[in-house]
């Protein structure tokens, strides 16, 4: 090893060159986990302001343009700087530990990909600040809202797109070529941890999709500013055009999101279950076939828009079949449990709550996909329900279980058990509490993105906005027991961590050395 | 970097910029393309050059005329006949009527539509004005005109077609399309 890594007793000056510069996939995994926790906390922040307003019918606390503008960038904000930024995170430290790579293939891209993401980011939330406020056209930001109606700062904000895309695609990029050229030797595509398989099927669909996510901005752009007319009416366009393309990238983004969290409790699972992953082939399959069908069903978001009947049958069919293969993995979990020495740590904990919530979340997703049935659900709290069970119990939740599962091996520390348990069960709790009455509002007749409702709304109004109180208190936990562990943690130095757990990661020292597999394992 | 990854990493930027182009050049075109097969949308065609075809007498359609202002758009622009009834086959003009009520020279342009979907392929314009862009001088008022034929294969079910433009104010990029020529 020529020289470990500066820390703070070398200065600030050398400290700080040591984070910007850095090359290393595990300083580079922590930026990310640490900038996610960041956006998380801001995209909270924004949430509570929604659901603050939102206790009492009526304007209470905020103007509705400043409601509208808090609905945006809740959903931009968790889902392109909390929610992806994290797995992306997960994946920097763990794939080439996982794998047996000494670091990622493509080190200073890897560097640059995060780097560039806190400029994204300011750029987004600066525009909150400027004259005609941030953006307010919800974060699916449909044409001609985003075009037409949209306040001047749209333009920050598909400039910031376009950053985050570039971020994304570089990411993936360096994620595939580690997984297909990185891998110790003997660690053939069928002995990846399913993690790392997970992964490497989402980084495709990262570079297939999220240029198209930069082709609908650029088309927004000059429809804008150069006069041309894609969403358009006037011009020969169709603002459901926008729609179309949106889906395209949109319906693909949801399991880019969700297919990381696959992997996660995939690990997570069989080490607290004492027990290998049940069916882990089928596993690799049920995935890829998720990722292939996630093109093929997008205008399920849209069933209002007046497809032909044709359409709306087809989008109905194609959609409920990938219940096929993620039930062929709520399976393989709940198998994996069955018989398993099951003890009950907060990874596991989090990870059962994924499964359990996931489905509740998957079973909502198969109502609205009945075409009749989501015209009355369509824009309803229904759907915002539906959304945040698989979204915030799914990803969330697992990347809850996969900080406090790998945490130890990161830094060497061990958590608080009952700090997290208290942590888990107020987030499970307080989740239920906040987003199962929204079904009832939904199926009410509550639309989405209202900064008021009727007085008939109030109560369960009320019991969600309380219920997002207690998520929101979970996660100022969680940071204090991160930290805390950071700090003071009880130091752990069995390379194994958990009894359980199997995988390259748990051979490697704990805390991992700054260096890991600079000679590759051998894999039998 | 190591060839391997070289390779790689060239392949997969060309996939993320041929997904890029895909999105601006081939999925407008391909949703255009979609909605003209199909009639989704209710798009209608350009002009017709009207053929002589059989009238067929024993089958009346009521043709209703709606006429909308997009937002912003100040015109006063309405049907001067609401609904008409005509055999297929059968040629028709009606008129609407516009008129610029500001003090300003504008340039409109109205984007036809036409409900059920199904009908739209067979609803065929020998003369519209939404075929060009209508300028109208501060204050002016003027007759619009449109000839239409129904096609005598327009399909059984279909006894109403509603037929309704929406009026766009497109001044600004009329003024631009002047300013390049």
């Amino acid at each position: 090893m020529a020289h470990g890594p500066a820390t703070l007793a070398d200065g600030w000056v050398k400290y700080a060159s040591r984070w910007i510069f850095t090359t290393n996939h595990k300083d580079i995994g922590t930026l990310y986990l640490w900038f996610s926790f960041a956006m998380f906390i801001l995209g909270g922040a924004f949430a509570m302001i929604i659901r603050a307003e939102l206790f009492q019918p009526g304007m209470q606390l905020i103007e509705p343009e400043f409601f509208n503008q808090m609905t945006t960038m809740h959903g931009l904000v968790m889902v392109f700087g909390a929610i992806m930024p994290a797995f992306v995170g997960l994946a920097n430290w763990l794939i080439p530990m996982m794998i047996g790579a000494p670091d990622m293939a493509l080190p200073r891209m890897n560097n640059l990909s995060f780097w560039i993401l806190p400029f994204a980011f300011a750029i987004l939330v600066a525009t909150l600040f400027m004259e005609g406020g941030g953006p307010n056209f919800g974060w699916t930001f449909y044409a001609p809202l985003s075009t037409t109606y949209a306040p001047d700062t749209v333009n920050y904000f598909i400039f910031g797109v376009h950053i985050m895309g570039a971020s994304s695609i570089m990411g993936s990029i360096n994620i595939i070529a580690t997984v297909m050229n990185m891998r110790a030797p003997g660690m053939t595509y069928m002995k990846m941890p399913l993690f790392v398989w997970t992964w490497l099927i989402t980084a495709f669909l990262l570079v297939a999709v999220m240029p198209v996510l930069a082709g609908a901005v650029t088309m927004m752009l000059m429809d804008i500013n150069f006069g041309t007319s894609f969403f358009d009416a006037a011009g020969g366009g169709d603002p459901v055009l926008f729609q179309h393309v949106f889906w395209f990238f949109g319906h693909p983004e949801v399991y880019i999101i969700i297919l990381p969290a696959f992997g996660v409790v995939s690990q997570i699972i069989p080490t607290f279950s004492r027990k290998p992953l049940f069916g882990y082939s089928s596993m690799v399959y049920a995935t890829a076939s998720i990722a292939f069908m996630s093109f093929i069903v997008w205008a399920h978001h849209m069933f209002t828009v007046g497809m032909p009947i044709a359409g709306e049958l087809y989008f109905m069919y194609a959609t409920m079949l990938i219940a096929v293969p993620t039930g062929v993995k709520v399976f393989n979990w709940i198998t994996t449990m069955y018989k398993g020495a099951l003890t009950y740590e907060t990874p596991m904990l989090f990870s059962i709550a994924f499964v359990i919530l996931f489905t509740f979340g998957g079973f909502t997703g198969l109502m609205l996909s009945i075409a009749a049935a989501d015209m009355q659900y369509h824009d309803t709290y229904f759907v915002v329900a539906h959304f945040h069970y698989v979204m915030v119990a799914g990803a969330v939740f697992s990347g809850t279980a996969a900080v406090y599962y790998w945490l130890p091996k990161w830094c060497g520390k061990m958590y608080d058990e009952t700090m997290g348990k208290v942590q888990f069960w107020i987030a499970f709790i307080g989740f239920n509490i906040a987003f199962m009455p929204q079904h009832f509002l939904g199926l009410a007749g509550m639309p989405r993105r209202y900064a008021d409702y009727g007085l008939q709304f109030a109560d369960w109004n009320m019991v969600s906005s309380i219920g997002a109180f207690m998520y929101g208190a979970a996660q100022i936990l969680f940071l204090f027991n991160v930290i805390r562990t950071i700090t003071h943690g009880k130091p752990v130095n069995d390379p194994q961590v958990w009894e359980g757990a199997e995988g390259l990661e748990w051979t490697v020292d704990t805390p991992a050395p700054y260096h890991t597999f600079e000679k590759p394992p051998e894999v039998k | 970097m190591e060839t391997s990854h070289r390779t790689l990493l060239a392949k997969l930027l060309a996939m993320a910029v041929a997904m890029f182009l895909f999105a601006i050049f081939v999925l407008p075109p391909l949703y255009d393309l979609f909605c003209e097969i199909t009639g989704i949308g209710g798009r209608t065609d350009g002009v017709y050059e009207a053929v002589e075809v059989r009238v067929d007498t024993s089958r009346q359609v009521e043709v209703q005329f709606v006429a909308a202002n997009n937002a912003q758009m100040p015109w006063e622009f309405y049907p001067m006949e609401h609904r008409v009834v005509v055999h297929p086959g059968e040629s028709r003009a009606v008129n609407f009527f516009a008129h610029n009520t500001t003090g300003e020279d504008m340039v409109a342009q109205a984007i036809p539509n036409v409900l059920p979907n199904n009908a739209a392929d067979y609803f065929l314009k020998t003369a519209c004005f939404c075929f060009d862009n209508q300028p109208l001088a501060a204050g002016e008022q003027a007759e619009l005109g449109l000839v239409f034929i129904l096609d005598p294969d327009l399909p059984d079910n279909v006894n109403t077609v509603t037929l309704s433009y929406t009026l766009f104010d497109i001044t600004d990029r009329a003024a631009v399309a002047i300013a390049q020529q």
